[in-house]
């Protein structure tokens, strides 16, 4: 297996401030990324999922523990700024508040911020730019104010932001938390096209188990502590221990769960509501012949 | 409660103002406000005057957005003519009630700098707000005073704030509102009462504003770096500037415009409006 990512034994605490005791925020955290793979790290509010988002990022500087970011330690002492510069480029990251990692005023300024920063000639810039705004849908937008748009266009812009950079990885900081449902699904679609056509590797940080349901591997975070890792059928597959620890399953799992739990037989390995209702039609369908064949016998 | 800020916003275009490099338009604006201060004569005005319209033709921003761009400033233009009125002497005594002397003199200054406050801020807003997006505005400014950095004064840095200060202005804005919005729900009150309690009403919108402020100023320091932002040195531009014989002779426009108005002051029109 190709692990573009690897996070060995990672220990974070927060400081104290004033009355407050200092914060675990990560305990003894390891998993591996898949080159190319859809990654979700699931968790609620203060499961260290962000913190975990600042240390792949090299923003934050860990306890004891190691990043390996395709091969090369990046919580190293000996890492100096310009390598931590150097393993930049290759990790991309977006953030929360769309309003505030928009640096120019016009749409393809912005894009063209990272591009600038690494100082490539303008002719190249000009080409990655409407190259990456063409791949997020938004060629159109190009000359408009940012502030304009709405809260999915915006973060479709820090996107192109990223994408222009032509980064291996991006790391989706809740970049959907603040989007309205319509905003979410412009971005996920982006995000899962980024991933499958151009075979960017991916990690969205996110709480909406729908969303998790759409990759290709999740790890659950609790409490500063990867709860479980595996596929979205794994994870979802064991509703108990995600309620357990205070998390919540998708909609439609839980319905098909608990019905199962009632006696009857239908899958629960079904995120999505369209085919959740197809699988209790089945369900009925396959009741009503056993009851017929049932009532022959 | 909605707040205008139609003063300092880019309108998007594509006219021969747009297309003009920022840095002639910076040197035209300058030398403009030089020509505005300049003029001596009624006659020099109405030159200034219809200068200015034809500025606003040729950048084809509409003319509602102009005048609504003008709103914020005629409290200071007003103010500015009142104590004209009142303080300048003259020879003519128009009206005297009092202490309170109204000098034809006074009239014609308070009349004249209206005038000139508001010719200053359209040219202005015109040559480069509307037309200019601030990124360029900013990159104009910062290669015309590159050679301060040679002093090691931080030109590129001043531009950046510049850059973020602009971006910002309509995101604020948009907060102040909310803020305000919010805390009229809680039943605050910032139209009545006398001018210091509706400073004192202003507070409570400050302080959310400003830690506001500060939150965006850290999310988004951290967000530039990720970008892999660390300064000026190094970088490079997707719009280089280009200064071509366009630029030049916009600037000759303007300058021309200034020798117009030198002659025109020259000029006996037969009466004296002379200030």
């Amino acid at each position: 297996m190709d692990n573009i990512i690897e996070v060995k034994n990672l220990n974070y605490t927060y400081e104290g401030y004033g009355d407050m005791p200092p914060v675990k925020a990560l305990k003894d955290v390891s998993f591996n990324i898949e080159r190319g793979s859809f990654t979700v790290i699931l968790g609620h509010n203060g499961s260290g999922k962000s913190t975990l988002a600042s240390v792949m990022c090299m923003l934050s500087e860990v306890d004891s523990g190691e990043v390996i970011i395709d091969g090369r330690c990046v919580t190293d002492e000996s890492m100096t700024d310009e390598d931590i510069m150097d393993m930049r480029r290759r990790v991309g990251m977006v953030f929360q508040n769309p309003d505030n990692q928009l640096v120019a005023t016009i749409v393809e300024e912005d894009v063209a911020f990272g591009c600038e920063n690494l100082g490539m000639p303008s002719d190249e810039i000009r080409r990655r730019v409407d190259a990456a705004l063409e791949t997020v849908g938004m060629t159109k937008y190009a000359r408009h104010a940012a502030h304009k748009l709405s809260g999915g266009q915006k973060q479709r812009v820090a996107i192109a932001g990223v994408i222009a950079m032509k980064r291996e990885i991006i790391i989706f900081d809740e970049s959907t938390a603040m989007l309205d449902p319509m905003g979410r699904r412009e971005v996920l679609d982006t995000i899962e096209r980024l991933n499958k056509e151009d075979s960017i590797t991916v990690v969205l940080i996110t709480h909406h188990m729908e969303e998790a349901a759409r990759a290709d591997r999740i790890i659950v975070m609790n409490g500063g502590e990867v709860l479980c890792t595996g596929t979205p059928n794994e994870v979802f597959g064991d509703p108990e221990r995600m309620w357990a620890a205070g998390l919540d399953v998708p909609q439609s799992t839980e319905l098909l769960y608990k019905l199962k739990k009632a006696g009857f037989d239908v899958r629960i390995d079904i995120f999505d509501p369209y085919e959740c209702a197809r699988e209790i039609d089945h369900a009925m369908r396959r009741m009503r012949l056993g009851g017929e064949t049932g009532g022959k016998s | 409660m909605k707040i205008d800020i139609a003063l300092g916003q880019y309108c998007e275009g594509n006219s021969p103002l747009h297309r003009l490099d920022p840095r002639a338009k910076l040197i035209m604006s300058i030398l403009f406000i030089v020509a505005i201060f300049m003029a001596k004569n009624v006659f020099a005005f109405l030159f200034l005057i219809l200068f200015s319209v034809a500025l606003a033709a040729v950048s084809k921003v509409s003319p509602r957005v102009v005048l609504r761009g003008l709103k914020p400033i005629l409290f200071i233009a007003a103010f500015t003519a009142v104590i004209n009125l009142f303080f300048v002497r003259g020879e003519q005594l128009i009206f005297e009630f009092g202490f309170v002397k109204i000098y034809l003199e006074g009239i014609i200054n308070a009349v004249l700098i209206v005038v000139r406050i508001i010719i200053l801020l359209a040219a202005s807003s015109m040559l480069l707000t509307y037309t200019t997006t601030p990124l360029a505005l900013t990159d104009g400014l910062e290669q015309l005073l590159s050679p301060l950095a040679k002093l090691k004064i931080p030109v590129h840095d001043f531009s950046m704030m510049m850059t973020i200060a602009l971006r910002f202005i309509p995101t604020l804005v948009e907060e102040t509102e909310k803020i305000m919005n919010a805390q009229k729900a809680r039943g605050a009150d910032f139209t009545s009462g006398n001018i210091m309690k509706r400073v004192k009403a202003l507070v409570p919108i400050i302080i959310p504003l400003f830690v506001s402020a500060f939150r965006r100023a850290n999310e988004l320091a951290v967000a530039m770096e990720c970008r892999c932002y660390t300064g000026g040195e190094g970088r490079t531009r997707m719009n280089k500037l280009h200064a071509g014989m366009r630029d030049l002779f916009g600037i000759l426009i303007v300058i021309a415009a200034g020798v117009v108005i030198v002659l025109i002051n020259r000029v006996n029109f037969g009466f004296s409006l002379v200030m």
